[in-house]
């Protein structure tokens, strides 16, 4: 069958079996390889992705549900070759070992703070629960979602402006 | 792994839906959200010759009220469910419930109605809706029916839904200003519950003027706790009541035993987690 979507900001129209998964589609044919794949049982949370706004893990969704929808996948989070502001964030605060896990922490990491942007560190492991990493131990990765979140604040921003411009930078 | 090749039928209304279900015959499987079917056609645990995506079927969707009863389109999603207000203010056991099942991906894209048909024990919502009264409303070849979840859940993985038939909506009694709680107990983060235990309570002047109270996983299908309801009525709303009250839990029940616990562990869960899920209800 045939399927349009629109990932990262580009249309592609593909024939797909029935039976391809999302991620195997995003990964296969549209080589958006940033997107990995760690378990059968949709548990793990690495292959989590943006369908029309909202974090999916695209290993337990058909590409052809995805039929023209608009996907964003870590790929395409940086903006003029600057990374996101949350993939600053874990970067800055070392919150990968392996970075397995990473792509798709740093999505649902996204989606929390657009429904929290100023989530506790509770709020933040809750959101977190469906992403699991073999390596952390989550502690930094907490830390970066809540760095995050300062980075991502409109007062925080301009108070940052404001230190560089008294700073003299 | 992926899944078995299948064909793929993708209807935009609720009777193209159930004739391409007969069409399909006994090897068809209705895809819901797909949260619990995809990983089963990934471990290839289910090989259907026919899938029946419905996902673009618009009338399935959504949360409306008439007089008496919250109606929840059988493919609104978790995440929609547990913000709605109608939910929140008429059924908030449901929004308890709901807000407890899997995790934020999931909920994305995991539907009220597709739990509730696919059956598990350790689901969440099963317990709620009985507990709560809640009515199905189900879509066949020879027009609709409905029925009440007391008659719907028949076994593990099992309810009345025939193979041509499809869950199109589910009224739940309007509870307004009920006071609720549900009480999930799990080992891991995302893990399926245990035991829980989902209750409602309607109190007026410190009274227990009624009760409802729903045990998930302590049966091969969601129980209500009549014993625990029958010592809530007409009592105060207090500890002592409450405590009391919850001794009863497992009264009738046939819990099973797995890697997780056996039965006599399961009803002393059921037992402490009523416990906690009155208190909480009453106390917040
Ligand atoms: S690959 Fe593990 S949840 Fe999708
Ligand atoms: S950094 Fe290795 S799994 Fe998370």
């Amino acid at each position: 069958m045939r399927v349009t979507m629109v990932v990262d900001g580009v249309s592609y129209t593909d024939e797909v079996e029935p039976r391809t998964l999302l991620v195997q589609h995003l990964r296969e044919k549209l080589g958006k390889t940033g997107t990995v794949v760690g378990c059968d049982t949709g548990n793990c949370g690495a292959c989590t992705v943006h369908v029309d706004g909202h974090s999916v893990k695209s290993c337990s969704m058909l590409a052809a549900q995805a039929d023209g929808c608009e996907i964003t996948t870590i790929e395409g989070l940086a903006r003029d070759g600057k990374l996101h502001p949350v993939q600053q964030a874990f970067h800055d605060n070392h919150a990968l070992q392996c970075g397995f896990c990473t792509p798709g922490m740093i999505m649902q990491a996204i989606d929390l703070l657009a429904d929290d942007p100023d989530p506790d560190e509770r709020t933040v492991r809750h959101g977190l629960e469906g992403n699991l990493c073999r390596c952390t131990g989550y502690q930094n990765i907490v830390r970066a979602v809540q760095d995050a979140a300062h980075r991502l604040k409109p007062a925080a921003e301009a108070d940052r402006e404001r230190e560089t411009v008294a700073g003299g930078e | 792994m992926i899944p078995s090749a299948f064909d793929y039928a993708r209807p935009s209304t609720v009777e193209e839906a159930v004739q391409a279900l007969v069409d399909a015959g006994e090897d068809a499987k209705v895809l819901a959200g797909g949260q619990s079917l995809l990983p089963v056609l990934r471990m290839r645990l289910a090989a259907p010759t026919v899938v029946v995506d419905i996902g673009r079927v618009p009338e399935l969707r959504g949360i409306t009220e008439d007089a008496d009863n919250v109606v929840i389109g059988a493919m609104t999603t978790h995440y929609d469910v547990a913000r709605d207000h109608l939910v929140q203010d008429h059924a908030s056991l449901i929004a308890r419930a709901t807000e407890t099942v899997a995790d934020p991906q999931i909920r994305h894209r995991g539907t009220f109605g597709g739990s509730l048909a696919h059956a598990d024990p350790a689901g969440d919502l099963l317990a709620p809706a009985l507990a709560l009264g809640a009515v199905m409303v189900v879509a066949g070849p020879n027009g609709r029916r409905e029925v009440p979840a007391s008659e719907f859940f028949v076994d593990y993985f099992t309810t009345t839904l025939a193979a041509d038939e499809l869950l199109v909506a589910v009224k739940v009694p309007k509870h307004t200003g009920w006071l609720s709680h549900y009480e999930k107990f799990n080992r891991v983060a995302q893990a399926w519950s245990i035991v829980a235990v989902g209750v409602s309570l309607r109190v007026s002047g410190g009274q227990i003027a009624d009760a409802r109270v729903g045990l998930t996983n302590m049966a091969s299908v969601p129980v209500r706790a009549v014993g625990v309801e029958q010592a809530l009525i007409g009592q105060p709303a207090g500890a002592d009541v409450l405590r009391a009250a919850a001794e009863h839990a497992a009264e009738g029940t046939s819990p099973g035993s797995d890697g997780n616990g056996d039965a006599a562990y399961r009803s002393q869960l059921a037992k402490v987690l009523t416990g906690r899920a009155l208190s909480m209800a009453v106390g917040g």
